[in-house]
């Protein structure tokens, strides 16, 4: 059964359509991607998913629930946890203070929720920042910590806005057990992202949005060979000349 | 709530408490003032310090329960203690009803602080038009000295009552700036997309703190009026108090347990010293305190951006190094 599932979302910003009639599910458990170009309008369906922005058309059901209306704080206390594209620590607050927030979601004692954000913060890795300013970390931090609020919320389902851009290869390689460490709780994860290799190393499912539209879905390998997909990437007919460039290679 | 944050507050109160043993009358007077403003000041502190929400206009709540206590007494006979408990209750209502108009109407930053100054404006206008409140000439509490109707014969004795109310919201503080609401405020203040995020709920958040803030103000307003015995639309809903408040946060340290009493009593402290030393110079120089404030918060932001108390945190850190 679907944990998060949405149907025929629209969101349209005066002239612009910028999520067209787009469709998805995350299973219970399940580890989706959601990729597309740039603009290809994943942030505002994101936004739409989590509550941040009301769809024009469309609905949203979490755990057979409609959640369509629902506020994000709402929809966080049913188990859906976001983390932000570009970054949005409370700057003024240690890294502790700053998970616990998301940890007091659940708790509310402040010894509990305290536990609990150390807990999280081993996790990600960031147990040894634990009384540093957010504001003091670095962006790999900072992403790391984007993860350890959402996490400390206790969520079934965790929408990552692009938590791997900006940071360079080897922290990649880093954070990707964490992810898949994360999935392996039980915990459904639909993420955004551009760094390929951890689309195909992670999802067991991939959504493409082009245009606000989704034009691909399926197992990793097979929707990044699908010709709409690379021509929503590279250009109208660029999978045609890839595929007479690797004929005559 | 650690021990660290309160007992230095409770320890300089406890202190304040012996001044009737060694001060003049003129000097408890002088330290009841600024601990009325301390009071007002710790209700700004949780909504302007703690949620990061900035008001221009606490008179409203200032005013609210100073008249709230003198129209029940004077006007229906209701006990002074009574009145205070109605005026406090009012406070939260006004904060509330306040916050529920501007924060669902999505303000905030100046745009908030602009409003909460109309309030304020408003609310003096009406008190100044309307005979319920004595119109331009004000409200005369009947002098009826007893701690039945909250008036006192010794000054010290109020003394006490007010810094015993002003150690109860200091503890008040404290508990909560330690526990969940502290961190919700907090989170609100810093980054509240985020803190939506995690699943604050950011309007009723704000709303529980303004009600809080306007109860603690409104407290400040009913000891005024029953310190005094005399109030008017200028002294209640005046803006010298929304003002007062915030250069006293602002000095002392917005956002921390203790920032708002030292604040308030630096302010005063510093005001009057002004006053006494320019008169025996010049005469008296009407209006040096206020030049004084508005010096002292431009200093305290330039050098002093987290107060007082901020400043004392660094130097500690300092030191520790």
């Amino acid at each position: 059964m679907s944990l998060l599932k949405a149907e025929g979302l629209s969101r349209r910003f005066g002239g612009l359509l910028a999520v067209d009639n787009a469709s998805l599910s995350v299973p219970e458990g399940g580890l989706v991607g959601l990729i597309g170009p740039n603009g290809a309008g994943k942030t505002t369906l994101f936004s739409l998913l989590s509550g941040f922005l009301a769809p024009s058309t469309g609905r949203v059901t979490f755990d057979g629930a409609d959640v369509t209306a629902e506020a994000p704080h709402r929809r966080a206390a049913r188990g859906m946890a976001r983390t932000f594209q570009i970054v949005q620590p409370f700057a003024g607050l240690s890294v502790r203070d700053n998970i616990a927030v998301g940890a007091y979601l659940r708790h509310a004692g402040r010894a509990e929720a305290t536990r609990l954000a150390e807990a999280v913060a081993t996790e990600v890795g960031l147990a040894p920042m634990l009384n540093a300013q957010a504001s003091s970390l670095t962006v790999a931090g900072r992403k790391r910590l984007e993860l350890a609020r959402a996490l400390a919320t206790e969520p079934r389902l965790l929408l990552l806005d692009e938590v791997l851009a900006g940071l360079n290869p080897s922290e990649v390689r880093d954070i990707i057990p964490v992810i898949r460490a994360i999935r392996g709780r039980g915990v459904a994860i639909l993420m955004i992202e551009h760094v390929m290799q951890a689309v195909m190393n992670l999802c067991d499912h991939v959504h493409v949005l082009s245009g606000g539209r989704m034009i691909a879905a399926g197992p990793p390998r097979e929707v990044c060979a699908d010709p709409m997909v690379i021509e929503a990437y590279l250009g109208h007919g660029a999978a045609a000349r890839i595929a007479a460039g690797g004929a005559h290679a | 709530m650690s021990a660290r944050d309160v007992l230095p507050g409770l320890m300089l109160l406890g202190l304040l408490a012996l001044a009737p043993l060694v001060a003049s009358n003129a000097a408890l007077n002088f330290l009841l003032s600024s601990l009325i403003v301390a009071l007002a000041a710790q209700g700004w502190n949780l909504l302007g310090g703690y949620a990061g929400q900035l008001s221009f206009g606490h008179a409203a709540f200032f005013g609210t329960g100073a008249y709230a206590t003198a129209i029940l007494q004077l006007r229906y006979g209701v006990n002074a203690w009574a009145g205070l408990a109605i005026g406090v209750a009012l406070g939260a209502l006004v904060g509330w009803a306040i916050g529920f108009l501007s924060f669902r109407a999505r303000l905030r930053g100046s745009y908030f602080a602009l409003v909460t100054l109309a309030f304020a404006e408003v609310l003096r206008i009406l008190a100044n038009a309307f005979d319920l409140t004595g119109g331009a000439a004000g409200l005369l509490i009947r002098m009826a000295p007893g701690a039945a109707n909250l008036q006192f014969p010794s000054r010290a004795t109020f003394l006490w009552l007010v810094l015993a109310v002003v150690a109860a919201v200091l503890l008040l503080t404290a508990w909560i700036a330690g526990g969940r609401l502290g961190a919700r405020l907090v989170a609100v203040r810093e980054n509240e997309d985020a803190a939506r995020a995690l699943g604050v709920d950011a309007l009723r958040t704000k709303l529980g703190a303004i009600a809080l803030s306007g109860a603690i103000t409104a407290a400040a307003g009913c000891l005024y009026a029953q310190n005094f015995l005399y109030l008017d639309a200028n002294i209640a809903y005046g803006t010298w108090i929304s003002v007062e408040v915030l250069i006293a946060c602002v000095l002392g340290g917005s956002g921390t347990v203790l920032g708002p009493v030292i604040g308030a009593l630096a302010l005063h402290g510093a005001g009057e010293a002004a006053k006494i030393a320019l008169a025996g110079i010049a005469g008296p120089v009407p209006g040096i305190d206020l030049v004084l404030f508005g010096a002292l918060l431009i200093l305290a932001v330039a050098f002093l951006p987290q107060g007082v108390m901020g400043g004392l945190r660094r130097a500690a850190r300092g030191l520790a190094r």
